[in-house]
C-alpha cells in the first residue's frame, strides 16, 4: 500500500499537490482517495465475512452440531449476513461510484466532498462495532433481525447490531445524496444526460432507492431499539405490538436493498462488455431506463418476502405480479448485454471473464427469483436452502462477480499498474467453480426440505452439504490469487498507459492514475461513450491515430 | 454498427497544447439542492413512522386502546399555532437578508428561535401532565416516540437558527447574494413545521 501511492503523482507539471500514501488513512476529500478507501475497507470486511462463511460451512459438513455450539452458529450466521450486505457489497458499490462518477462525467470531484469523506468514515466504526460484538455478546437473530426473536437473544448484541446498521445506513444516505446531485448537476457542459455512461444511470437509480428505502429501515430500527432497550412493545406481541409491521418496514428497505447491491454492478457490466468486445452497447436507452424502472418496481414488491407471514391473499397476488414484472426490465438488460458481445472481438481477460460469468450466474438467480415469486412455490420452499441458493446466485454471482470484474477493469486507472492476467484467470476459474459447487446443491437441498439457519440437519442431506462445503473451501482459496495479484500488481505491476483498453468513456482520457483534480483541462465530448467501430466523418481526412475524439477546451468551461 | 474496432483507431488523443493550470472549477452552488434531497430522505423516516402508526391503529380493536387516560388537547393546539406562526416569522428573515438587512435577519431569527424554544417547553410540560408513560400501552409508546422524534428535529432546527445568529454577528457574513445558511435554516424550519402539522392531525385529531 505504500509505494504505489507515491506513483500516483500526476505526470502533469501543473499538479500543485501530490497524493501521499498516508492520505489514504486520513479524512481526505478527494473522491478518488475516498473511492479506494471504501473499496479496501469493504474488502477487509469481505475477508471477515468470508471467514465466518467458511466456519458456517465447516459446521455444516456434518449433520451434528459439532464444530461450534448452536448459539455460536447463530452468531456466525448473523454476522456473516450483516457484514456481507452492509459492510462489503453496499460500501464496495459506493467505492466504485465515488471513484468513477466524477471521472466519467468530467467533474473535478463530487458535489459535497466533505460530506463524502464523512460518509466513508462512518463505515469503519460501524463494521468494527459489529465485529467486536462477536467477542462481547453477539447478535443472533439473523440479518433480518425479526422481532420477537431479536428481542430475546440478548440486549447488548442486538443493541450493537442496531447501532451498526444505523451508522452504516446514515453513511449510505449521505453517499447517495452526493451521487444524485453530482450526476444531475456536475456533468461537463457538453455531456447531455443521454451521453452519460450507463454506470452513472445505474447509480442514479441506486441513489434513488437508497434515499427512499434506507430512512424507512432507520425508522424500523429506532422502534426496535425502543422495544429492546426501553421496554416499549411496538413489535412485541406480548405487549400488544405487531411484529408484522417490522417485517413490512424492514423489507420496504431490504428488497430495494437487493437492487442497491446489484444495480451499481449492472452499470459496471454495461461499461465493461462493450470495451472488451469492441462493440457499441446494444440498446443504450433501454439499458439506461430499465435501471430506473427496476428502481421504481423494486419499491413495490417487498412483501414477496412475507408470503408466509399471514399476508392476505389479494395482497400476495399483487406482490406476486409486481415481482414477476421486475424480471422484464432485468431481462432487457441481460439481452442488451448478450447482443453487445454477440459477434464482438472479445478479449478473454480477467475483467471480461468475470463480466461474462456475472451474466451466466446472475441469470440463474433471476430465474429462481421468478420461481420464488410464485406464491404456491414460495410457500413450499420458504425458509429452506432454496432461498439461500437464490440469494447467493444473485448476490455472489451478481454483485461479487460484478465487483471483481470492475476491479480488474479499472485497476489500471486506479493504480497506474496492470494486473497479472494469469493470476486473474486462475482467480476466475476457482471462483466460478467454487461458487457453483457451493450454491448449486442448495437448490436441491431446499427442495428436499432442508431448513435454513439451523446448525444441524437430517443425515440424508449429508452428501450435498459436503459438496457445498468443498465448494466453500475452493472459494476461500480463490481469494488468494486475487490478493496476491492485487497487492503485487499495485506495487510492482507493469506500468499502465492512460487508456490500456482503448475505451471511450472519459475516465480513460486522463492520466493513470488521474491527477488530483482529474483533468488538466475539462474534456469536451466528441463521441458517444460506446461508439466502438463507428466511423466518423473525420476518418477520411485525418490519420486514424490523430482522430480528435476529445479535445481540451482552455476557453474555460 | 456491427463492425469491430481497430484498436489504433480507437486510441484517443487528448490535445494538450493549450493546457491551463487546473483552476478550482467553480460549479454553481449545489448546497440547497443537496439539502432538499436530504430532507426528502428525512421525510421518508417520518413517512415510515406515520404509516407504522396508522397500521397499529388500524389493527387495534379500539384506538386509543381501552383505558388510555385522557389526552391533553388545548396545549398542543396552542403549540401548533406557535409553530405555524413561526414559519411565517422566519420567512421575514429571508426577505430581510435579500435586501441586505442583517439587522432584520437577526430580529426575525431571534423571534423564531424563541418560538421554537417555547414549543419545546410546551411539549415537555405536556409530557409532565400526561397520565400515561412511554410503556403504558402501544398508543402511549407511539405518542411519545413520534412527538419525541419530532421534538428532536425542532431542537436541531433551533440549534441551526442559533448558529446562523452567531455567524450573523460578523458584519458581512451574510449578504443579499450570499446567505445559504439563512436559507438552509429556514427550509429546515418549514420542514419541521410541515411534519408537525401531519403529526398533530394523526395523533390528536384522528
Ligand atoms: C437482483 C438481484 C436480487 C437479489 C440481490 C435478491 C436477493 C434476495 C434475498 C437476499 C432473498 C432472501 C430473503 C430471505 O431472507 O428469506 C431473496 C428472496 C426472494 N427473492 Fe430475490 N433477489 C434478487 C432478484 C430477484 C428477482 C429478479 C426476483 C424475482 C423476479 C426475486 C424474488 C425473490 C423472492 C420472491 C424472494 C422470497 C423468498 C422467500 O422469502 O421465501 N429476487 N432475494
Ligand atoms: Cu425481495
Amino acid at each position: 500500500m505504500t509505494t504505489q501511492a507515491e506513483m500516483q503523482i500526476a505526470p502533469s507539471a501543473h499538479a500543485h499537490a501530490e497524493r501521499k500514501w498516508w492520505h489514504y488513512f486520513t479524512f481526505c476529500e478527494d473522491h478518488k482517495v475516498i473511492g479506494l478507501q471504501y473499496l479496501v475497507t469493504a474488502f477487509f470486511f469481505y475477508a471477515i465475512g468470508g471467514a465466518l462463511a467458511t466456519a458456517i460451512r465447516t459446521e455444516l459438513a456434518t449433520p451434528a452440531s459439532d464444530f461450534v455450539t448452536p448459539d455460536t452458529y447463530n452468531s456466525l450466521l448473523t454476522l456473516h449476513g450483516t457484514i456481507m450486505i452492509f459492510l462489503w457489497i453496499i460500501p464496495a458499490g459506493a467505492g466504485l461510484a465515488n471513484y468513477l462518477i466524477p471521472l466519467m462525467i468530467g467533474a473535478r470531484d463530487m458535489a459535497f466532498p466533505k460530506m463524502n469523506a464523512m460518509a466513508f468514515w462512518m463505515v469503519p466504526p460501524s463494521g468494527i462495532a459489529l465485529v467486536l460484538s462477536f467477542f462481547l455478546e453477539s447478535p443472533q437473530a439473523g440479518w433480518t433481525s425479526y422481532p420477537p426473536l431479536s428481542l430475546m437473544t440478548g440486549k447488548v448484541g442486538e443493541g450493537i447490531w442496531i447501532f451498526s446498521l444505523l451508522v452504516a445506513g446514515t453513511s449510505s444516505i449521505l453517499g447517495a445524496i452526493n451521487f444524485l446531485v453530482t450526476i444531475l448537476k456536475m456533468r461537463v457542459p457538453s455531456m447531455t444526460i443521454h451521453q452519460m455512461p450507463l454506470f452513472c444511470w445505474s447509480m442514479l437509480a441506486t441513489a434513488g432507492l437508497i434515499l427512499v428505502g434506507t430512512p424507512v429501515l432507520a425508522g424500523a430500527l429506532i422502534l426496535l431499539a425502543f422495544d429492546l432497550l426501553a421496554g416499549t412493545s411496538f413489535f412485541n406481541p406480548t405487549g400488544g405490538g405487531d411484529p408484522i409491521v417490522y417485517q413490512h418496514m424492514f423489507w420496504f428497505y431490504s428488497h430495494p436493498a437487493v437492487y442497491i447491491m446489484v444495480l451499481p454492478l449492472f452499470g459496471a457490466i454495461s461499461e465493461i462488455l462493450p470495451v472488451h468486445a469492441r462493440k457499441p452497447i446494444f440498446g443504450y436507452k433501454a439499458i439506461a431506463y430499465s435501471s430506473l424502472v427496476i428502481s421504481f418496481l423494486g419499491l413495490i414488491v417487498w412483501a414477496h418476502h412475507m408470503f408466509t407471514s399471514g399476508t392476505p391473499a389479494w395482497l400476495r397476488m399483487f406482490f406476486m405480479i409486481t415481482t414477476m414484472i421486475i424480471a422484464v426490465p432485468t431481462g432487457i438488460k441481460v439481452f442488451g448485454w448478450l447482443a453487445t458481445i454477440w459477434g464482438g472481438k472479445i478479449s478473454f481477460n480477467s475483467a471480461m471473464l468475470f463480466a461474462m460469468g456475472f451474466i451466466a450466474v446472475f441469470v440463474i438467480g433471476g430465474i429462481t427469483g421468478v420461481m420464488l415469486a410464485a406464491v404456491p412455490f414460495d410457500i413450499h420452499v420458504h425458509d429452506t436452502y432454496f432461498v439461500v441458493a437464490h440469494l447467493h446466485y444473485v448476490l455472489f454471482g451478481g454483485s461479487v462477480f460484478g465487483i471483481y470484474a470492475a476491479i480488474y477493469h479499472w485497476f489500471p486507472k486506479m493504480t497506474g499498474r496492470m494486473v497479472n492476467e494469469t493470476l486473474g484467470q486462475i482467480h476466475f476459474v476457482l471462483t466460478f467453480i467454487g461458487m457453483n459447487l457451493t450454491f448449486m446443491p442448495m437448490h436441491e437441498l431446499g427442495l428436499l426440505g432442508m431448513n435454513r439457519r439451523i446448525a444441524f440437519y437430517d443425515a440424508r442431506f449429508t452428501t450435498l452439504n459436503q459438496v457445498a462445503t468443498v465448494g466453500a473451501y475452493i472459494l476461500a482459496v480463490s481469494t488468494v490469487p486475487f490478493l496476491i495479484n492485487a497487492v503485487w500488481s499495485w506495487v510492482k505491476g507493469a506500468k499502465a498507459v492512460d487508456n490500456p483498453w482503448n475505451a471511450l468513456t472519459l475516465e480513460w482520457q486522463t492520466s493513470s492514475p488521474p491527477a488530483i483534480e482529474n483533468f488538466e483541462v475539462l474534456p469536451v465530448l466528441m463521441t458517444g461513450p460506446y461508439d466502438y467501430g463507428e466511423h466518423h466523418s473525420e476518418n477520411g481526412a485525418l490519420p486514424p491515430s490523430a482522430e480528435p475524439v476529445l479535445t481540451g477546451s482552455s476557453s474555460g468551461s | 454498427m456491427q463492425g469491430t474496432v481497430d484498436p489504433n483507431k480507437a486510441a484517443l488523443n487528448y490535445h494538450n497544447e493549450e493546457v491551463v493550470a487546473p483552476a478550482h472549477e467553480e460549479h454553481p452552488d449545489l448546497r440547497l439542492f443537496g439539502l432538499l434531497v436530504f430532507l426528502g430522505a428525512e421525510s421518508m423516516i417520518f413517512l415510515g413512522l406515520f404509516v407504522a402508526y396508522l397500521t397499529f391503529r388500524a389493527v387495534y380493536p379500539s384506538w386509543p386502546p381501552e383505558g388510555t387516560p385522557e389526552r391533553e388537547l388545548v396545549l398542543p393546539a396552542i403549540n401548533t399555532v406557535i409553530l405555524i406562526a413561526s414559519s411565517f416569522i422566519i420567512h421575514n428573515a429571508d426577505t430581510a437578508i435579500k435586501k441586505n438587512d442583517v439587522k432584520g435577519l437577526r430580529t426575525w431569527f431571534s423571534i423564531t428561535a424563541i418560538m421554537g424554544a417555547v414549543f419545546l417547553m410546551g411539549q415537555l410540560y405536556e409530557y409532565s401532565k400526561l397520565e400515561f408513560g412511554l410503556t403504558t400501552n402501544l398508543y402511549a409508546s407511539t405518542f411519545y416516540v413520534l412527538t419525541g422524534f419530532h421534538g428532536l428535529h425542532v431542537f436541531l432546527g433551533v440549534c441551526l437558527i442559533l448558529a446562523v445568529l452567531w455567524r450573523a454577528q460578523k458584519a458581512g457574513h451574510y449578504s443579499d447574494h450570499d446567505h445559504f445558511g439563512v436559507e438552509a435554516a429556514e427550509l429546515y424550519w418549514h420542514f419541521v413545521d410541515v411534519v408537525w402539522i401531519v403529526l398533530f392531525i394523526l395523533l390528536y385529531l384522528l
